[in-house]
């Protein structure tokens, strides 16, 4: 805050022609690589090609236009990146439509489509993200609810060993990606009432501050839910980046590294006593370390995905095969989780490395909103939003690339999935309006009402 | 909250660069060896859509890929299957062995050599075509070998190898039986499974390479080593007199089973001047002599002459050809008749005579003459190497003449050819059990003077009664086959 307050003649420029200018180089990239899709697989440019880049334009221009409305000052990064992200995303989810005769492209455009629709609502009704805070608990308990609902016999659906889908009509669902949405909103309102009290109470041992005992409530019911998830729902991935979240956004609110360190220990706790009670977590630890003895194996369990993903990376080398002259359906589910893989084996590790780049920026744009906030709700969002994405690129990329053991996840707005991706489109219009408040020239001199005593002790510093 | 935050952005980054770490080193330092996994499918269909380059022999392809019409679009076609398929390898849909596999990057066209042609390719659109290999192997050597041993009655079990003592060339490398690598590059995979199973299953081994691949007790061609040893201790020379007799009792026995005798071959009583020793192949002379020089002695001229290491760096597997290295005085015994637990691969032998040829100096064996580009231009040449000084000059020259004088006057002379001086030696092995019969060995080399050739030939079995089973009288023709294919070039 000694920005804003150092800083009082500054004024934000809108900079919105500059988002119209990258969302014009993301919308290339995106009908770019739908045609050359086209091109690689069938060897001509697709014959939808004016209607499916149409609709994008259109998807896209249309987001703009609300984000120029409703939020002018927001920030002019974020849009353009998701945009090529996701056109991205669905060009190869197309070339393997094309190889396996499936249409998963057709819906992720339709699911994109009501993402949209969602993003430019969630702009329109929140024009004030601190509104929010009056949902604090109803959204955890939606949350939690959200999170136990496929456990719920009738509504929950198993799909391949993890239950965290349910069954509405013909679709399934995954609530956790909307709870992950719920439950750093929930968090915030919470953490920012009782920051005090979690900060300042508490002993010093061995040079760190640890939190009080009765302080450790929260914390510990978070790590009972994120075992629960693992535990009934087989998900390791949700169960870790739930838990991530928290603890950082813990951590932020109390500026108390105790937390991280009382929090990183009861997560290696938890994680070294699921591993030893649970099969399915040795299985999956046996196969980060030794995935080539699980390959073709004869009995679960199979390290076959994994493997064909190094097999495919190292074969798509430094630039790729191209689009059409690799072979990512070797992958299964290659159009959901292990999308990496395809796009390291045909578009190479420049690929790879653009992708990644465009989620660091979408995480370093969250970031710096929430640096730049005025209130600490807003911080508090925006940084969990930032820690959402980050867990979940790292735990999913690292968990396929073999960094890490495997753990479920969707890779943001590049997987197939309609949950996830709708869900990720709502963070980036929370982001953005988070953004816009920040970036917002101050109306009048009363001052940012939220911390004046923050605000006092800066002054006194000048 | 700022503070944090920037600690939070750290450690955001952190795991950013984590990943595009892991990324770089799977999709950089680690591709070539995922690449080149056999296991690796994505690699093998896309060998499999593309002309894979030739195995040349001379100016002929042992091995080709030909245009197909079905969804491989080329076919690889072996020439002359049964001849050539214990080098050439295999190239299937599952698997590859043989040259097939330790130059598949050639073949396959991802040598870093190939780099411009490349290029090339992708310039011109292209589809990239493998580089070609071709192989120091001398077609009519080939032949002789081949047709030789194929010629002996009944399903044979055996190999043949020839070097070029001087360079260390392969010149010849036949093993039997063998198999038609084409069935096994079928594009109907189905077959090509059931043939691999078959192959697998039968008792024959036909997938073995023996040149490489198979190591038996090599009998009485290991005296050549144990020859060696005992003039290099500078206690003999050609001319000596050496122990004879008709027996030998091994040294710490007593009664049958530690005594030597010669099978009836004149050994002379005492002492016996070395020629007749080798001539006749003493088995009282060369136990005597071992026992003489010690186990170290020996073991330091076995490893000298390339056992208990590996050495063929362009055909694997290889089999690592042994001699003991713990041995008490009367193993020694054994162990310098080539009995005991020495083991040799046919090649080891080849190597062995090769070295003596060379005036003591092994070659590195190698069987990649030149990798060349799809247009047939040398990318480059293999430049021969020395392997080890086994003996000195002297002591190869002496050893040349003992050979000789097995050849002219002793129990190598089917090996004799009008008008050249030829140097062999002959060995039939015990197997050790009563069900299995011996094993025929026969090495040698011409011209003794200026050697050109190197022969090793190993029968394991053939349909042969088992009193009859002489290395001298089985492998002694077709080495001299060998050896004329090539002085008659």
């Amino acid at each position: 805050m000694s920005q804003s307050s150092a800083l009082m003649g500054f004024v934000h420029r809108r900079r919105r022609g500059a988002e119209l200018f990258l969302l014009i180089l993301a919308l290339a990239v995106g009908i770019g690589a739908y045609a050359a899709v086209g091109i690689g697989v069938e060897g001509h440019v697709p014959v939808d090609i004016l209607g499916y880049g149409g609709w994008l334009a259109a998807l896209l221009v249309g987001a703009h236009v609300a984000v120029r409305l409703v939020a002018p000052y927001a920030d002019p990064v974020l849009l353009p990146v998701v945009a090529a992200l996701n056109g991205l995303g669905l060009a190869v989810i197309h070339r393997l439509d094309l190889a396996e005769d499936t249409t998963f492209a057709r819906q992720q455009l339709t699911w994109m489509t009501l993402g949209v629709v969602l993003f430019v609502g969630a702009l329109v009704v929140l024009r004030d993200h601190r509104v929010l805070t009056r949902f604090t608990y109803t959204f955890g308990l939606l949350a939690i609810v959200l999170l136990l609902l496929p456990m719920v016999p009738g509504v929950g659906k198993t799909i391949n060993g993890a239950k965290i889908w349910i069954g509405v009509g013909p679709f399934s669902f995954q609530p956790g990606e909307v709870a992950k949405v719920l439950l750093v909103v929930a968090f915030a309102g919470y953490l920012v009432l009782h920051r005090d009290a979690l900060a300042l109470a508490g002993r010093r041992v061995l040079f760190i501050d640890l939190p009080r005992g009765r302080d450790l409530g929260p914390i510990l019911a978070m790590w009972l839910v994120s075992l629960g998830i693992l535990v009934f729902q087989r998900d390791l991935g949700s169960s870790l980046l739930f838990f991530g979240l928290f603890l950082v956004m813990l951590y932020v609110a109390t500026e108390r590294p105790g937390w991280l360190v009382v929090g990183s220990g009861l997560f290696l706790s938890g994680a070294f006593v699921a591993w030893r009670l649970f099969s399915h977590v040795q299985d999956r630890v046996d196969i980060w370390l030794h995935p080539f003895d699980y390959y073709n194996a004869p009995r679960p369990p199979y390290s076959d995905q994994i493997v064909e993903t190094m097999f495919g990376m190292g074969w798509g080398g430094l630039i790729g095969r191209g689009f059409g002259e690799g072979d990512p359906t070797r992958i299964t589910y290659a159009e959901a989780d292990f999308i990496m893989g395809a796009i390291g084996e045909e578009l190479g590790l420049t690929g790879v490395i653009a992708v990644l780049v465009l989620y660091g920026l979408i995480v370093e744009r969250a970031l710096r909103a929430a640096l730049i906030s005025r209130d600490g709700f807003g911080k508090l969002v925006a940084v969990g939003l930032a820690g959402v994405v980050t867990l979940q690129v790292f735990v999913v990329v690292g968990g396929v690339t073999r960094l890490i053991p495997l753990t479920g996840l969707t890779t943001p707005f590049l997987s197939y999935g309609g949950s996830s991706l709708v869900a990720n489109w709502v963070i980036i219009a929370l982001l953005l309006r988070i953004s816009d408040q920040a970036r917002r020239p101050v109306p009048d001199l009363s001052g940012p009402s939220e911390a004046p005593d923050e605000q006092s002790t800066q002054v006194i510093k000048l | 909250m700022n503070k944090p935050i920037r600690t939070i952005s750290l450690f955001c980054l952190f795991l950013f660069v984590a990943l595009m770490l892991n990324a770089t080193y799977l999709q950089f330092w680690k591709a070539d060896d995922l690449n080149n996994d056999a296991r690796n499918r994505r690699v093998i269909e896309e060998s499999y859509s593309r002309e894979r380059g030739a195995i040349l022999v001379g100016r002929d392809p042992v091995a080709e890929s030909v245009p197909s019409d079905d969804r491989f679009e080329f076919q690889r076609t072996y020439a002359e299957p049964f001849r050539y398929a214990p080098i050439t390898g295999y190239f299937s849909y599952f698997s590859q062995t043989g040259v097939e596999r330790s130059q598949n990057q050639v073949l396959s066209g991802e040598d870093p050599r190939l780099f411009v042609t490349k290029l090339v390719d992708l310039v011109t659109n292209d589809p990239n075509k493998g580089g070609s290999v071709q192989l120091t192997i001398d077609p009519e050597a080939q032949d002789a070998a081949f047709e030789g041993l194929d010629a002996l009655p009944g399903d044979v079990e055996g190999s043949v190898v020839a070097l070029d003592p001087s360079t260390g060339k392969i010149l010849a490398m036949v093993s039997l039986p063998s198999y038609d690598p084409n069935k096994l590059a079928s594009h109907d995979l189905d077959q090509v499974s059931d043939t691999y199973d078959k192959l697998l299953a039968d008792d024959s081994e036909p997938l073995l390479n023996r040149g490489i691949q198979t190591t038996l007790p090599p009998g009485s061609t290991f005296k050549l080593v144990t020859a060696a040893a005992a003039i290099e201790s500078g206690a003999y020379t050609a001319d000596s007199m050496v122990p004879g007799g008709d027996t030998y009792q091994l040294p710490q026995t007593s009664g049958e089973s530690g005594l030597i005798d010669n099978e009836g071959r004149d050994c002379g009583t005492d002492k016996i001047p070395f020629e007749q020793a080798m001539e006749n192949s003493c088995n009282t002379t060369f136990a005597a002599l071992a026992v003489e020089v010690g186990a170290e002695a020996m073991i330091k001229q076995a490893e000298a002459f390339g056992f208990n290491t590996t050495y063929l760096e362009d055909l694997r597997p290889q089999a690592e050809s042994n001699f003991p290295t713990e041995m008490n005085p009367p193993q020694t015994g054994q162990s310098g008749i080539g009995q005991f637990e020495v083991r040799s691969t046919p090649l080891q032998m080849a190597m062995v005579v090769a070295g003596l040829a060379n005036g003591g100096v092994v070659k590195r064996p190698y069987i990649v003459d030149e990798v060349q580009s799809a247009d047939l231009s040398t990318l480059e040449k293999t430049e021969d190497s020395d392997l080890s000084q086994a003996v000195s000059s002297s002591t190869a020259a002496d050893l040349t003449q003992l050979l000789v004088s097995t050849v002219d006057n002793g129990t190598a002379s089917p090996a004799a050819i009008p008008g050249v001086s030829v140097a062999g030696k002959t060995g039939t092995a015990q197997s050790g059990q009563d069900d299995v019969p011996p094993y025929a060995w026969f090495v040698s080399f011409a011209p003794a003077e200026d050697p050109e050739v190197a022969v090793a030939v190993m029968i394991e079995s053939a349909d042969i009664p088992r009193g009859e089973i002489a290395g001298g009288q089985l492998g002694g023709p077709i080495a001299k086959a060998v050896m004329e294919a090539i002085l008659d070039d």
